[in-house]
């Protein structure tokens, strides 16, 4: 391997996330690289990362804002060419806002905002983000949001899981109401993602539930390393 | 000075629970036989000068786009005269 792959880590007014994000990154082997939403450069990273957070207070949408950001333009553009890009919490609600993936977000059913330790099935294995995971297996990150309802239309949710792009499913408990208990999905190509729960809280024991959540920050390295080779 | 109203539902598919949340509270309150209640949002855009097509043609796009998001609600656009 020549030199640690840089991962950028978006911050946006709001962002709450952005920190540990970049902290999981460095943990998996990677070099965090921090981007700021209000310019369009991104600095010559090979994946990026949208944190959890509030970003411009949530106002108007989760994410519709965000959206419309300078570094929003780069990342749509550059996903659409494979550049990968993990949306967590509010960075899946941006990512949702975007158009990059299906669907939308809305309120918790329960009406309550929700943080818990979170168990979930991983699902598929073939993103750039899921590929250090088994099919099948279980992991325990911590899941905290509002918003986090996922929803679309039936005949998108068919699609969705019939092509294999549910990456998580929430198990035991549906936190907060998601059509299909969906926790997350992925583009087609499998190089977006987006995720409600937290991995980047879940890579050291001692501040988290456990180590569960580094599988998604050690996949992008190892499927970057992958294309690399290719 | 010209207005605009732009009127942002959720889509009636979509689960509302804060309208929910509104319709328990004004049951408890008294109010009997509330069958449902939606809770929306209103954006009332003061505008400079006359509206012209171009700025019309442009929030009626915003409409769709930014205000409001077609995978979970529908949006009503209307001008209002005289800006009253």
């Amino acid at each position: 391997m020549t030199g640690s792959m840089r991962i950028g880590v978006v911050t946006f007014p709001g962002s709450l996330d952005d920190r540990d994000a970049a902290r999981a990154v460095a943990i998996a082997g990677g070099e965090p690289v921090t981007l700021w939403h209000g310019q369009d450069d991104l600095h010559g990273v090979q994946a990026v990362v949208l944190p959890g957070g509030f970003s411009y207070g949530d106002y108007l949408r989760c994410g519709a804002i965000s959206r419309f950001a300078p570094i929003m333009r780069s990342v749509v553009d550059h996903a659409r060419h494979g550049l990968p890009v993990l949306g967590i919490c509010n960075g899946f609600q941006i990512l949702c806002e975007s158009h990059l993936l299906p669907g939308a977000l809305t309120r918790n059913a329960s009406r309550h905002f929700v943080c818990r330790d979170q168990r979930l099935l991983i699902e598929d294995t073939t993103a750039a983000w899921t590929c250090a995971y088994q099919p099948g297996q279980q992991i325990t990150v911590p899941l905290k949001n509002g918003e986090g309802c996922y929803v679309a239309d039936d005949r998108t949710l068919d699609e969705l899981e019939g092509s294999g792009r549910v990456i998580a499913r929430y198990l035991q408990v549906n936190p907060n109401g998601s059509r299909r208990d969906i926790a997350g999905i992925r583009n087609e190509r499998g190089n977006v993602v987006g995720l409600m729960p937290h991995p980047e809280h879940a890579v050291e024991s001692l501040t988290g539930p456990g180590t569960d959540g580094l599988g998604f920050f050690t996949s992008v390295l190892q499927s970057l390393m992958d294309e690399a080779r290719r | 000075m010209a207005r605009v109203v732009v009127d942002v539902m959720l889509k009636s598919e979509i689960l509302d629970p804060q309208g929910r949340a509104v319709q328990g509270a004004l049951g408890r309150l008294g109010l009997a036989g509330v069958a449902q209640v939606r809770q929306g949002k209103q954006f009332v855009i003061d505008l400079e000068g006359e509206l012209d097509d171009e700025r019309w043609a442009l929030l009626q796009r915003l409409a769709g786009e930014l205000l409001s998001n077609p995978v979970i609600e529908d949006y009503r656009i209307h001008r209002v005269q005289d800006g009253a």
